[in-house]
């Protein structure tokens, strides 16, 4: 077993295209890291100095991690996370 | 060419008047591959801003899977400008990542009784993390089709 990733379209050049993959950590922070070691620059995407990015929305089981504590959100085998930037603008 | 039947515009524009001051904010979806607006889907602006913008995060991810399950796509990404004319800001573009092909509606709603709506495409760019960077806006012509009349071919 493993996690879920689903990947936006604007992402999935850095995923061969495919519209979900699959990764392991404890938290959401370590899923990132592992899935960035095979995907690399996807961490980057999503992720600044100062933890998850303005404009990407990451969701835990359809609940929006800030709301589960961010990147120190705890994940397991099993579980699905969906990233989809925002639909933002002034 | 957008073309648009005239009780969408009509939805689009009363959101618009409805939520200001604040900006209104919605897509709408069509059968994929058709690039032919039909579903009309408000969003909440989790802003509730005058100035600004963004589609209230769980509601996002709502949507995203209805138009997996309905076999849709994104045909349009509207929302209000409430004191400026209906033109992209540079913000609008920044964030125009989630359906990059869409058409971008934008009605303006600093006159009570004109409205202005106005259709762009947003092309190119890439996408680099903090949003969209060297995309171009080129503004289309909108074809509003009236109720009963046959839908005018692309």
């Amino acid at each position: 077993m493993a996690i879920e990733v689903r990947i936006p379209t604007i992402l999935r050049n850095l995923t061969d295209g495919q519209k979900a993959v699959e990764g392991k950590g404890g938290t959401l922070d370590e899923l990132f890291g592992d899935l960035d070691a095979r995907h690399p620059g996807l961490r980057d995407r999503l992720v600044d100095d100062k933890g998850l990015r303005k404009f990407v929305n990451v969701y835990l089981n359809d609940e929006d991690v800030r709301f589960l504590g961010g990147l120190t959100a705890e994940v397991s085998d099993g579980d699905s996370v969906t990233i989809l930037p925002a639909v933002a603008g002034g | 060419m957008l073309t648009i039947e005239r009780a969408l515009v009509d939805q689009i524009v009363a959101h618009a008047r409805a939520d200001h001051p604040d900006e209104a904010c919605g897509v709408v979806t069509g059968p994929a591959g058709e690039d032919r607006p039909v579903r009309f889907v408000p969003m909440t602006n989790a802003e509730r801003s005058p100035t600004f913008y963004k589609f209230d995060a769980t509601e996002l991810l709502k949507l995203d899977r209805e138009v997996d399950d309905r076999d849709e796509e994104i045909v349009i990404v509207y929302h209000s400008h409430t004191a400026t004319e209906a033109y992209p800001s540079r913000t609008d573009v920044s964030y125009s990542s989630y359906a990059p092909d869409a058409h971008y509606v934008l009605v303006s709603t600093r006159d009570e009784n004109e409205v202005e709506f106005r259709s762009y495409r947003i092309v190119g760019g890439d996408y680099d993390g903090n949003g969209r960077v060297g995309a171009e806006v080129v503004e289309e012509e909108v074809v509003i089709v009236e109720p009963g009349s046959a839908p005018a071919n692309r």
